[in-house]
């Protein structure tokens, strides 16, 4: 007889990358301030990179102190000169023409956005730029409207907004803070976060096409010192900041008595709590998307599961069994799952942290997979058998970790689940309505998926409860960050 | 030698097509200086019945879209009619309007498509509720479209009353028949290639031209239309169309307003041709109770 062949069936799929050719990157970004291209007083620059190969993409400019005063000298001009006096409907329609343009050129911004954060591009085609084109159509319905959304109050803009954008999603955050701002007529300085600045400079050329008047939006770049010189600015009237819990205490700090208005969108640490009655491979899947979805770096991440004692075993191995499909790998190949991680420096946290979990004895599964060589990778990672103390269940970890916690009695999750200072969201897997209405009711935390993870739209408020922070964006209630009700 | 100019036929618009009036039947509506403006289907009930068959087929998939789809194709429509601002200008001046009226009029109803388009995604935000009931229940309200709305305009404007209508019905979800301006049809027809080319799905907007009072009657007996915006500004009509429309219940919503007034665009023009559905959903209510964080 002839030696035994293996039969097993390769799997594997052919690479498909999405092309680069179509998009149009300048090697080097000025600020935009004014409605043009302004060089960084102190003439310098620094470098974006891809995070998949390290690479450097193009420079971009380290704005300072003056620079900034400048952008917001650009801002209140145009604040009081134009932005506040042209009717709302006028407003209405120069945003709806920015959402328009974006539309327009969302394959070109999907494309930089992976090249830039490392993030797939199956998520940046088909979630980060619709959204973000979305964000804008929703909130420019809104600018001739405001009355409704505030009642037998009267509504007037702030004026000059400084506004303050993470690394997880560059473009979609820059949506979620200018169109409100824009819709209810204020004036905007918006610094990116310093890894990834490129979509908003697209995003600030698309602005200039659409012939918005000129330091209607400013956009400095530059890294957290850029970003104290706008919190710190005597002429701004508001800050809007998403970011770590950390830096929103020490904006909330020097933002103490000067009466700028404030809303923070910080960390979490969200529990996603599986039932025994759940669809459990449906649950699969909402564990994975919430915990793997943007490589982790989500401020709502459902990093901490709960699942009820007697189906964590089949849980966790219907878990593994879907890790394994996974594939990690070029963020520009449709059919990679898990791109790069943003940053060396991200890497360092998420890798401090899996060495941690480990010193507190939790016992750790990776996937078994060959991380690409040439950038920066981080398997997806689960923990179980840590205590609800345990460094990992406590702090945000912001990368592919998942602690699996066990729980027999809705009365213990609630409790459990609620036992953080952070409170962004949470989501709950039963089949029973009821149930769902029990959970949502008990547990504290700003945004609750039933039966899904991970969902946004223009229309739907997101924010936290407690140390995750305070304000919301999205929806009705998001105007009520960027407006003075009298 | 001058080039013969083409002269356009102008047609009904019923399922997304443009047929004739099934009755063969025309009319000759005159501009104020008397010259006619065309020869004009006179509509039958037959094509008003047809008209509301294809409003009612297309209720379902209208309805059921996102709203922000809707959303964005009623922004579309104004961007079509931006582009086709001089043929409508044209139009208006043909039926009357000096140049300066024709252009004010296209512009507004621009704006108003605009307006009502930032409307589609936002109105079941103000409008709906959840009611705090005694018992342990989820309970909530919200909008849900008619269905089919019968619009009847006035002759007043041409362009803007029709517009002034049709967006906000359309943006809640409602399909429509719409009997045009009897005297001034022009641009209804004209609006309906607009429609055409707008992404707005066959038989959402279905347009007829011919004589109100031949039409108006089996519009308002007719058991499959929900509801009626009555622009006629009439008492008697009023009254006709209030006692002939029991047969079904239909909401009748009559109007008096100035479309050129920015105030007469309005979130109630929406909530006019809204049902409110509640929903009761049971809370379980265990654990949680020492909860104190």
């Amino acid at each position: 007889m002839a030696k035994k062949k293996s039969n097993q069936i390769k799997w594997d799929y052919a690479s498909a990358p999405e092309s680069t050719g179509h998009i149009q990157l300048k090697d080097r970004y000025d600020l935009f301030i004014g409605g043009k291209w302004v060089k960084p007083s102190s003439g310098k620059y620094f470098d974006s990179i891809n995070p998949a190969n390290k690479k450097v993409i193009a420079k971009v400019a380290h704005a300072n102190g003056s620079d900034v005063d400048k952008a917001v000298k650009a801002a209140r001009k145009a604040y009081d000169e134009i932005w506040s006096r042209i009717s709302p409907a006028e407003r209405a329609k120069y945003i709806y023409r920015i959402a328009r343009l974006m539309q327009e050129r969302a394959r070109e911004l999907a494309v930089i956005e992976s090249l830039d954060a490392g993030k797939v591009i199956r998520e940046s085609r088909d979630v980060d730029v619709p959204l973000a084109c979305n964000h804008f159509f929703y909130y420019a319905g809104w600018a001739d409207k405001l009355e409704y959304a505030f009642p037998n109050r009267r509504v007037e803009p702030l004026g000059v907004a400084g506004q303050i954008i993470p690394w997880n999603f560059p473009l979609l955050m820059a949506a979620w803070k200018i169109a409100p701002a824009l819709a209810a007529g204020n004036t905007i300085v918006l610094k990116p976060a310093e890894t990834t600045s490129l979509t908003a400079l697209k995003l600030a050329e698309i602005i200039k096409d659409s012939g918005l008047p000129d330091g209607v939006v400013n956009i400095v770049t530059g890294f957290g010192d850029t970003g104290a010189e706008i919190v710190n600015h005597k002429d701004i009237n508001k800050i809007a900041f998403t970011g770590s819990t950390a830096v929103g205490k020490i904006i909330q700090k020097a933002t103490a008595g000067t009466g700028k208005k404030l809303t923070l969108e910080l960390g979490g640490k969200s529990a996603n709590i599986i039932m025994d009655d759940a669809p459990l491979d449906q649950a699969v899947e909402g564990i994975i998307n919430g915990i793997f979805f943007n490589q982790g770096h989500v401020c709502c991440a459902g990093s901490r599961l709960f699942v009820q004692e007697n189906v964590a075993d089949i849980v966790i191995e219907k878990l593994k069994h879907r890790m394994k499909s996974l594939i990690i790998g070029d963020p520009l190949d449709k059919n990679t799952d898990i791109g790069a991680i943003n940053s060396k420096e991200q890497l360092d946290t998420i890798n401090k942290y899996i060495k941690i979990g480990l010193k507190e004895g939790a016992e750790m599964y990776q996937t078994p997979c060959d991380l690409p060589k040439g950038g920066y990778y981080c398997a997806p990672t689960l923990f179980t058998g840590m205590s609800q103390s345990s460094v990992i269940v406590q702090e945000e970890i912001f990368g592919p970790v998942l602690t699996i916690q066990t729980f027999r009695t809705v009365d213990e999750v609630i409790q459990k689940a609620n036992n953080t200072p952070y409170g962004l969201a949470a989501g709950v897997w039963t089949d029973k309505g009821s149930r769902i209405f029990n959970l949502t009711t008990k547990l504290k935390a700003g945004v609750i998926w039933a039966n899904t993870y991970n969902k946004f739209d223009p229309t739907s408020p997101f924010g936290g409860y407690k140390e995750s922070g305070y304000g919301r964006e999205g929806g009705l209630h998001g105007l009520e960050a960027y407006v003075k009700l009298k | 030698m001058d080039r013969l100019k083409v002269l356009k036929t102008y047609k009904i618009y019923i399922g997304g097509k443009f047929p004739r009036t099934e009755s063969g039947r025309y009319y000759t509506p005159t501009s104020g200086k008397g010259e006619a403006l065309g020869n004009i289907c006179l509509s039958s009930r037959k094509d008003v019945r047809n008209a509301v068959v294809a409003a009612r087929k297309a209720l379902g998939d209208w309805s059921e879209r996102a709203a922000f789809n809707r959303s964005q194709i009623l922004y579309r429509i104004a961007e079509m009619l931006e582009g086709r601002k001089e043929q409508f200008t044209e139009e208006l001046v043909f039926q009357g309007l000096n140049a300066k009226q024709a252009k004010n009029e296209v512009e507004l109803s621009i704006d108003r498509l605009i307006y009502y388009a930032g409307w589609c995604d936002k109105y079941q935000q103000i409008l709906g509720s959840v009611n705090p009931v005694a018992s342990s229940h989820f309970n909530f309200s919200n909008s849900e479209p008619m269905g089919v709305v019968g619009i009847i305009t006035e002759g007043g404007t041409s362009l803007l009353s029709l517009v002034s209508l049709i967006a906000p019905v359309i943006a809640g979800g409602n399909t429509c028949v719409v009997l045009a301006s009897e005297e001034k049809p022009l641009c209804a027809v004209t609006f309906a290639e607009v429609l055409h080319s707008s992404d707005v799905p066959g038989g959402v907007v279905n347009i007829l031209t011919g004589q109100r009072n031949e039409l108006i009657k089996p519009l308002a007996e007719h058991m499959d239309v929900n509801a009626i915006a009555n622009d006629t500004r009439d008492k008697e009509v009023t009254l006709m169309l209030e006692e002939s429309s029991v047969g079904n219940l239909k909401r009748i919503r009559s109007y008096d307003l100035n479309w050129e007034k920015y105030e007469s665009q309005h979130l109630h023009l929406i909530s006019d041709f809204q049902e409110v559905k509640t929903t009761w959903h049971p809370i379980e209510n265990i654990g949680g109770a020492s909860s104190t964080y």
